[in-house]
């Protein structure tokens, strides 16, 4: 595709990657790095599952497993000073933009030297010195936060852009139309993704859409849009690299959809598969694993051997190991951060 | 001293504001082009530009998320709804992340939005538009709440308001937009949290805020004519609520009514009563009683909607019976 066709506004990208994607403009180093940013984030997350089941995280928890590709590719097309929001299942995002595995586990386990101070829990890891503004628990209420990020971005001439993660549940939601006809209309540098995992908790996307095609929807508002392979990280950089050109330097909100597949269930406490999927559909997908995808591109390119993957593999699970460790041990807020925070001189107004 | 409009006075404390801050801004529907629907937006575009001075769709979550979202990054917008009921379509800005993200992220994010609107009723709107909210939002811990209820309070508290650092929940009085005061030019600030004696007396007091003040105020001019000494204190702000004034009073009355617009359950006075009781029930020489909207909807028929509302005559009868020269 020609970035003259996909500067077309409305004219969605081809899904996948069937003809050759040239890496020549990334060096082996990043490369690897993505992979290794994916391998981080799930052993994170099957760690992270491990502590719920032994009780050492609390409340709800969702794993990323399965969408690793989205989150590394995408904020690999970012700069540091864009603004984030993702919904309450970020965990995979909050690694991808730098939080350190000891800081994001911590606050699972609700600690004092968590990235939220042991406040937030697994649904609001926040870290504003990353631009990386939550982490929020109900399904489409950040979108409209994103707007207007992207509303400050263009009141203050800035060239950030504002990138918003949400699930293709929340698209049926007032918030998200609310929200993307107010950054087309005055044309806002901000991106919206919708990673369509298949399942809005046990709801399957056609049982909730009207339409199938999620990207659609950015007609509506005459907004650029795509339609991008989740499970392949390069085709997702790519994709969300043209959508940050279209914001940063045009001013041009997209709608990309990045269709993945969640291999877990909706939360820790949910089957993964049962009465809304069959153990065979979660099988297929499993076939195209993001991190087996991006692992065998990389051996065919001559980039990294098994033996180097095996490497990265243990570099990151002794990383995980740490952060357990260092948030197992650590300490759990002062009574008193009972009554900080609520207002901006602390606990009473 | 001038003598102004409430809605004037308004008007002054945001068109100060957005001079002397360039991160503060204003939108909601109607703000700019049509001048806003009671005008207290009058002439700001012209001055400030569509930029600071945003007309919005009639999209009440979506724009009340553009408010928190860029107030989380620094601006400090003032969210206009055009009433209180609408803003019911926002609530979840409002309530799960404005008032929530100072906390849930360990004090990292503050969100400095101011919104705004009219609350209540005005007359013969009928159901759907004639609702006092202000104990839903006094109910959140990270929102504050104010209600002024002339025209100097109007300025300097909503000045304050687009100061503070913390979501403020600013519910004005349709009713009120054209009643007139005195009100100080230039740099004047009422403090948030800080209720204001507006009749002094000796005999019961009268607990008010927004539009009931005038009721009170008229109750206490016909209860002074029957040799009673009323005295009026007007809470200004829900949220934090000011004890220290209402039981200083309460203390030297020995008795009070509670006066507002919205519905008894769970109401403004429900709390007032309760820090009452808790903190002077010693002082208390009868039950304090409430005189509230009717606990129905707004009827649109002008006699029912006159018979649901708080009024003088329902002050007076709660004030004699406290007094215990009624039954």
């Amino acid at each position: 595709m020609t970035a003259k066709a996909d500067r077309k506004r409305g004219s969605p990208a081809a899904a996948g990657a069937a003809a050759p994607n040239p890496t020549s403009d990334l060096n082996a180093d990043t490369q690897r790095s993505w992979l290794r940013q994916m391998l981080l984030i799930r052993r994170f997350e099957e760690k992270a599952g491990e502590a719920y089941s032994l009780g050492k995280i609390g409340g709800f928890c969702h794993l990323y497993i399965g969408q690793e590709a989205v989150a590394v590719g995408t904020l690999a097309a970012m700069r540091g000073d864009d603004y984030i929001t993702a919904s309450y299942r970020e965990h995979g995002h909050a690694l991808a933009r730098g939080m350190s595995a000891r800081a994001a586990m911590a606050e699972l386990f609700g600690k004092a030297a968590g990235c939220s101070h042991g406040k937030g829990g697994s649904m609001h890891l926040i870290d504003a010195s990353l631009g990386f503004l939550g982490g929020h628990g109900i399904v489409g209420g950040h979108i409209p936060l994103t707007t207007g990020m992207a509303f400050a971005i263009k009141y203050r001439e800035e060239d950030r852009v504002a990138v918003c993660y949400f699930g293709e549940a929340a698209v049926n939601n007032g918030a998200f139309h609310e929200a993307l006809n107010m950054a087309a209309l005055w044309k806002l540098p901000a991106i919206y993704i919708c990673e369509n995992n298949r399942y809005g908790m046990g709801t399957a996307l056609e049982r909730a859409s009207a339409i199938y095609d999620i990207s659609e929807r950015a007609l509506s508002y005459d907004m650029d849009r795509e339609v991008v392979d989740g499970q392949d990280v390069l085709v997702v950089y790519q994709a969300m690299q043209r959508a940050v050109k279209r914001a940063r330097e045009n001013k041009h909100p997209t709608l990309l959809e990045i269709r993945t597949y969640r291999f877990m269930g909706h939360s820790m406490s949910d089957p993964i598969h049962g009465h809304y999927r069959t153990r065979e559909e979660v099988e297929e997908h499993r076939k195209r694993d993001p991190i087996l995808v991006w692992s065998e591109k990389l051996k065919a390119d001559g980039i990294i051997d098994e033996r180097g993957i095996k490497s990265l593999d243990a570099d990151v699970i002794s990383e995980v190991e740490d952060a357990y460790r260092f948030a197992d041990a650590a300490a759990d807020p002062e009574p008193g951060e009972l009554w900080t925070d609520v207002y901006a001189s602390g606990g009473t107004a | 001293m001038a003598v102004i409009t409430y809605r004037d006075a308004l008007n002054q404390a945001i068109r100060e504001e957005m001079r002397l801050d360039p991160s503060v801004f204003l939108m909601g529907e109607e703000v700019g082009v049509y001048q806003g629907a009671y005008k207290v937006s009058r002439g700001l575009l012209d001055e400030f530009g569509p930029m600071r001075v945003v007309d919005t769709p009639i999209t009440e979550l979506g724009f009340a998320g553009v408010g928190v979202g860029a107030a989380m990054v620094g601006l400090r917008p003032i969210v206009e709804f055009m009433t209180w009921n609408f803003a019911l379509l926002a609530i979840d800005q409002v309530v799960n992340t404005a008032a929530k993200m100072r906390y849930m992220s360990g004090g990292q994010i503050s969100v400095p939005a101011v919104f705004r609107g009219p609350g209540g009723s005005a007359l013969q709107l009928a159901a759907q538009h004639s609702q006092a909210f202000e104990s839903w939002y006094a109910h959140i811990p990270g929102l504050k709440v104010v209600m002024p209820a002339t025209p100097a309070d109007a300025k300097g508290l909503l000045k304050s308001a687009i100061r503070d650092e913390d979501p403020v929940v600013f519910i004005e009085g349709e009713m009120l937009y054209n009643t007139k005061g005195e009100v100080p030019e230039g740099e004047y600030l009422t403090p948030i949290g800080v209720a204001d004696v507006k009749r002094a007396g000796t005999d019961v007091t009268l607990i008010c805020h927004s539009k009931t003040v005038s009721v009170a105020l008229k109750a206490a001019e016909q209860l002074a004519a029957d040799g009673i000494d009323a005295e009026v204190v007007d809470l200004r702000t829900i949220r934090p609520l000011d004890h220290e004034t209402v039981l200083a009073s309460v203390s030297k009355t020995h008795r009070a009514v509670v006066v507002e617009e919205g519905w008894s359950f769970a109401g403004v006075g429900a709390q007032v009563v309760d820090v009452i009781q808790r903190e002077i029930f010693d002082e208390l020489d009868s039950p304090v009683l409430r005189v509230t909207g009717a606990d129905v909807p707004m009827p649109y028929n002008k006699h029912l909607e006159k018979a649901s509302k708080a009024d003088p005559p329902k002050v007076i009868a709660a004030v004699k019976r406290v007094m215990y020269l009624e039954s």
